[in-house]
């Protein structure tokens, strides 16, 4: 068990151990940070293939089909069926492109949704880099994404394009905001960004989800989280219906494919995170803890995807409204209730901040109740 | 309230999630190579050619009814002859373009000899172009047996047909 708990730990202990044998101490430092980067650079983008075959399973259910099943058993090579389709693609470059900012973008976008891989907690002790300010570092990086959503928009020269990478710039301002207002509360509890900090405060089945200010700030996190990475229901900028494709309308072959890549990699880090933050991270009972990393950031990603199969679009003064007037709130008001909770002692503060989290729940309902126009009656000159 | 809504859609597509994995009704896909659904008797595509013995010796004339009566002309038939140069009843070539049949049955209908009717067949896809879907005489040719087999009921009325002809000629 305790092995199984490890197994990843202990393989590249062993790969070091074995290069230490005939490698200077110098070159076992880049050799350790080599072995975390390679398998973080594995695991994103293969993660990222089989979330394309499991979205696609998964919506084809919800609608009552099968899904791919041709290529391989159960369509398990469907993905790399997929990966040949787009690399042998013709790359279409449109003329008044700026063309080096056209292939910048989709290449530096994965930078970012990589490089938040290295923060989260797989396991016991698998993080590849435990910052202190490891939960920032994930909402810093995670945001620039959209700098290169605009520049892959400005850079196409097309107005469709320009208005989804627009789209997508407003969509980060109003939903970053609140994502950020979301974590406060387990920094309180926790006291420290370091992710392995904040999973290490939740040994014990002791998981922030548990607590009232808690669900309100696994809710907020997800959903904001959601909009973060462009997914149902927030993917305004590639709205098909209104705007083409968005952003990615000029993009053709592989340069598609890694905006596609970076989106899957960027919801997958961001189930993850939320896991990590609010579901207990690696702790749970039986089985090891990176299983149980994956599990839970699976079932957030089952979640988003039930969204994609369940939920239109947003129209953009929904959106707009729904972060600044409910949400946005919301999180300010459940800092106020984790206040409570880390203030008072056990009985006392599950009450009070219960209470705070039920009141604002309930005032921001009242608030945003949308306004039925009363049902008119008609009196006729003879009554 | 906002969201209750949200919630009922979700369940809507939870229990068609769940349901496609138990339920017959929901997941109505065939998987069409492996899985067939049975041909109906009156589903009609590409005209073939009946023979009663064997393929040298058709029911067809070549009369040029059913070449005339085509309305994209997609029939084209060649009289044989013998010899001398006297014509014959049967056809020398018999071609119809796939590529260009439009699947009318006006030659079914049209046929004095009850020599050419539509076929069940319609996995016809091809690489070439035009000469592949040009189907000549040999190919179109299938016997009657055949014809009793996918579509009885109009076989055996038009076997009672010439039944009844026969014994007056």
């Amino acid at each position: 068990m305790e092995t199984l708990d490890q197994v990843f730990v202990l393989m590249k202990r062993a790969m070091l151990h074995a290069a230490e044998t005939f490698l200077p101490d110098e070159a076992i430092v880049f050799l350790s940070i080599l072995i975390s980067v390679t398998a973080i650079c594995i695991f994103g983008p293969l993660t990222m293939m089989y979330l394309t075959l499991l979205e696609r399973k998964f919506v084809g259910r919800i609608q009552n089909r099968y899904g791919p099943n041709r290529v391989g058993k159960w369509g398990l090579l469907q993905p790399i069926a997929d990966g040949i389709k787009m690399l042998t693609k013709e790359d279409v470059v449109p003329t008044p492109a700026d063309k080096f900012a056209h292939l910048l973008a989709p290449i530096v976008i994965v930078i970012p949704a990589l490089l938040v891989f290295a923060v989260i907690p797989f396991g016991r002790g698998m993080t590849a880099v435990n910052l202190s300010i490891g939960l920032l570092f994930f909402l810093a990086l995670s945001s620039t994404t959209t700098i290169w959503i605009f520049v892959a928009a400005w850079a196409s020269r097309n107005k469709f394009s320009l208005l989804g990478g627009m789209r997508s710039v407003a969509q980060m301002i109003s939903y970053e905001i609140p994502m950020v207002l979301s974590v406060v509360p387990v920094l309180l509890a926790v006291g420290s960004f370091s992710t392995e900090a904040i999973v290490e405060a939740q040994a014990h089945g002791k998981w922030f989800i548990l607590t009232p200010w808690g669900i309100v700030g696994f809710l907020l996190f997800f959903l904001t989280g959601v909009a973060e990475v462009n997914r149902t229901p927030f993917d305004l900028p590639e709205g098909e219906s209104e705007i083409v494709a968005g952003f990615h309308t000029e993009y053709s072959g592989m340069k598609f494919a890694l905006f596609y890549m970076a989106e899957f990699m960027n919801s997958f880090t961001i189930s993850a995170i939320v896991a990590t933050v609010y579901l207990g991270g690696w702790h749970g009972p039986f089985l090891p803890s990176w299983l149980w990393l994956l599990a839970k950031s699976y079932l957030l990603i089952l979640v988003m995807m039930w969204f994609r199969g369940t939920l239109p679009r947003f129209r953009v003064d929904q959106l707009m409204g729904f972060a600044w007037k409910f949400l946005l709130p919301l999180a300010l008001l459940n800092i106020l209730a984790a206040g409570l909770w880390v203030e008072f002692p056990f009985p006392k503060n599950y009450l009070f901040s219960g209470l705070a989290v039920a009141g604002s729940v309930f005032i921001l309902y009242a608030a945003n109740a949308p306004e039925m126009p009363r049902k008119r009656t008609y009196r006729y000159a003879d009554e | 309230m906002f969201g209750l809504g949200v919630l009922k859609g979700m369940m809507v597509t939870l229990r068609n999630f769940l349901g496609s994995y138990f339920s017959k009704e929901r997941l109505t896909t065939v998987q069409f190579p492996e899985e067939r659904i049975p041909e109906k008797e009156r589903f009609r595509n590409f005209p073939f050619l009946v023979y009663d013995k064997t393929p040298e010796d058709p029911r067809c004339v070549s009369c040029d009814i059913c070449a005339k009566e085509c309305p994209p002309k997609c029939i084209t038939i060649v009289r044989d002859s013998d010899s001398a140069g006297k014509p014959l009843k049967r056809p020398k070539s018999f071609d119809i373009d796939f590529s260009i049949c439009m699947n009318c049955g006006i030659c079914e209908e049209v046929c004095p000899f009850d020599a050419i009717f539509m076929d069940h067949e319609f996995e016809l896809a091809q690489y070439g172009r035009f000469e592949d879907l040009n189907y000549h005489k040999e190919k179109l040719l299938k016997s009657n047996d055949y014809f009793k087999k996918i579509r009885p009921t109009d076989a055996a009325r038009i076997d009672q047909k010439r039944a009844a002809k026969a014994p007056k000629a």
